[in-house]
């Protein structure tokens, strides 16, 4: 047993969600670059040069790269010979956000009730946690500020299994087609595929923990995310919706085994401000 | 090239201003977004003033994160507009001549807009910390209790968009895509 007390969890979550949101993983500013290498058209040609200057400029100048610094999103894997001492895990989880959000000039965008006052709790908490008990003796913290304009382009179904792998293509094809310049394009699409609706989407979400453009290691899934992404480039959206041949950055497809009489399909949609950060403890 | 715009916008300017130019604005822009909208809409309702002169304003669906000490204003950058479509045409109806965000908007805005002559002007999504350059003041004017959602108004310099709905019901947006479809490969 390894003891790893709240104060260091606070700490961390603390600095991760500050450090995310003035600086995007090395992986989506190649990313970034990549796309404005291939982008055909010259309107998103120089949207993309704007947004990699404006990356460069939160960096130096601590100002957030986006003000939608997001609703806080934080992903746990506890290994079962973990523990932790000094308090509850989930409360040093909320402390570490609002200290982050605090200390780093991040906007509070969380509201209390969301169908009712829609008052804000001032500090972005609470913060949506999600663990998975894993082998070892160490907490891997994974943070991801997560934007409303590309969440509110998210979207679940349920496919029958005769619609097969044609019908997830259409399915996520139509979707980025109807939500257009909304999500802030270029996207990174997270797909999850199967299990029951819950699983659905929450396998769509950490898909977009992977690096950008690192494909399934299952082959046919890879084969998958690689028609999707040329689909969905070959519908002219482009970089912010002006027009153009770059529309997502890459494909992350998770499948999962599902009920035999169903075929969940969820769709967690990622704007090209794709902050995310993890810490090892 | 971009074009330099003085605000207040006149309905001289707009009848030069074409989808897809980018457009350097200077002058004041009003900061608000949906819990605003909803307050100025219910304000109209109720025959009460609205926090700032409409005609010929123009609104930033924007709420920006918290200034760091000595700056201005933290990052700045546009909200998806969409979510103001419900209140947008009876502010169009009151003389708003601009509206700066990202995201596509509603048939019944794109017509208010072509009727009563108004623009829809995109900022590039999520480059708050550039934009948050060409703002050299910002006071909070209404609705304090909103927080970030409160009501700025924004002195602009050299503050850069694209026209993307213009008054003779052009639409960057369609236009763009239309160009670019099955261009990828």
């Amino acid at each position: 047993m390894r003891e790893i007390q709240t104060g260091d969890v606070t700490n961390t979550v603390a600095r991760l969600f500050e450090h995310s949101c003035h600086y995007l993983p090395p992986d989506v500013i190649i990313a970034l670059k990549q796309a404005r290498e291939k982008e055909k058209s010259p309107v998103c040609r120089d949207v993309l040069d704007i947004i990699l200057e404006n990356v460069e400029i939160a960096g130096k100048e601590q100002i957030p790269i986006c003000q939608d610094t997001g609703a806080a999103v934080v992903m746990l894997e506890l290994g079962q010979e973990v523990h932790i001492t000094q308090g509850d895990l989930y409360t040093a989880v909320n402390e570490g956000v609002r200290q982050g959000y605090d200390k780093g000039y991040l906007r509070k965008s969380i509201v209390g009730q969301p169908c009712f006052a829609r008052v804000n709790t001032t500090d972005n908490t609470p913060a949506m946690i999600h663990t998975d008990i894993v082998l070892g003796n160490r907490l891997k913290i994974s943070v991801l500020p997560k934007g409303g304009g590309s969440e509110n382009c998210s979207r679940l179904t349920v496919l029958t299994p005769a619609d097969g792998r044609q019908g997830v293509i259409d399915f996520v094809v139509n979707l980025v087609d109807e939500v257009g310049s909304n999500p802030c394009p270029p996207v990174i699409i997270g797909v999850g595929i199967g299990g029951t609706t819950d699983k659905a989407m929450f396998i769509a979400k950490k898909a977009l923990l992977r690096k950008v453009g690192e494909p399934s290691p299952d082959p046919e899934v890879a084969d998958l995310e690689k028609e999707v992404l040329g689909r969905v480039n070959n519908l002219g959206i482009g970089a912010m919706g002006y027009g153009g041949t770059v529309t997502a950055l890459a494909v992350h497809v998770e499948a999962f085994p599902c009920h035999v009489a169903s075929m969940p399909v969820a769709v967690n949609m990622q704007c090209w401000c794709a902050r995310r950060e993890e810490a090892i403890l | 090239m971009s074009k330099k715009v003085m605000l207040p916008l006149t309905d001289e300017v707009l009848k030069d201003l074409k989808t897809g130019d980018n457009l350097l604005l200077t002058g004041v822009i009003y900061a608000a977004r949906d819990a605003a909208h909803k307050r100025m809409v219910e304000a109209l309702g109720q025959g009460n003033l609205l926090p700032f002169d409409i005609k010929g304003a123009t609104i930033y669906y924007m709420s920006p994160t918290p200034a760091r000490p000595g700056m201005i204003i933290g990052s700045a950058g546009p909200t998806t507009s969409g979510r103001m479509d419900a209140y947008t045409p009876s502010l169009i109806a009151e003389g708003l001549k601009g509206m700066i965000g990202k995201g596509s908007r509603s048939k019944a805005v794109k017509d208010a807009m072509v009727k009563h002559k108004a623009v829809y002007l995109g900022a590039v999504g999520g480059t708050g910390a550039i934009i948050s350059k060409s703002i050299k003041r910002a006071e909070v004017i209404a609705y304090k209790e909103l927080g970030a959602g409160a009501i700025g108004r924004l002195e602009v310099a050299n503050f850069p968009v694209t026209v993307i709905n213009d008054i003779y019901g052009g639409d960057l947006y369609e236009e763009g895509k239309a160009k670019y479809k099955g261009k990828a490969s």
